[in-house]
């Protein structure tokens, strides 16, 4: 096993422990704006778990995937930031 | 060589990663968790892509790598900011250590 293949795995090993961690998070967080901050980083994770997926699997396809990832959990997180602060504005 | 390289990389991007996922946990209040989300997980995402990029030693793969990477540097901060300015206009309560609160009571005016 040479030192490549031995990092990948850790990586992915390391990389899905700490999705684990955030999932916690997700679901202890106190307010809404834990759990959107908690699925912001999980989409970031995603992206670093795609790129070394791809590694260990040896397709270069996944990372068309992780543009995707990445505008989306934008979009996402732009437009809950802005009904949170049109949900202020209303009390 | 360049595996070698590669693979260095990929494990000092997964440690931030996994420093990050350690912050979110153990962080006190909203704020400084967010930081610890914002920086460490851009930081470890942007190693761990330029582990891929040089892994492939391919044009096509590279950029787009470099796309990811330039198009979360610019996105983290923006998205941080804006969860971050709802909370506080939100009142989502502060570390009881935070010494400065410049708005403090006056957030509502």
């Amino acid at each position: 096993m040479s030192f490549i293949e031995w990092a990948v795995q850790a990586s992915v090993f390391i990389i899905g422990l700490s999705i684990l961690i955030i999932f916690l998070r997700l679901v202890i967080g106190p307010g809404i704006e834990d759990r959107i901050v908690a699925l912001d980083l999980l989409s970031a994770n995603a992206i670093a778990f795609i790129a070394v997926y791809s590694i260990q699997k040896n397709t270069t396809t996944f990372l068309d995937v992780g543009i995707i990832v990445a505008l989306l959990a934008f979009l996402g997180t732009v437009a809950f930031g802005y009904y949170l602060g049109r949900r202020q504005k209303h009390d | 060589m360049i595996e070698i390289l590669s693979g260095i990389f990929l494990l000092l991007g997964t440690l931030f990663i996994l420093l990050s996922a350690i912050g979110i946990l153990k962080m006190p209040d909203l704020y400084t968790r967010m930081s610890a989300t914002t920086k460490a997980s851009t930081l470890g995402i942007g190693l761990v892509l330029i582990g891929t990029g040089i892994y492939w030693q391919d044009f096509g793969i590279a950029s787009r790598a470099v796309a990811i990477i330039v198009f979360l540097f610019l996105t983290a901060p923006v998205a941080a900011h804006i969860i971050g300015r709802a909370a506080y206009f939100n009142k989502v309560p502060l570390c009881e250590k935070t010494k400065t609160d410049e708005l403090g009571d006056r957030r509502d005016t």
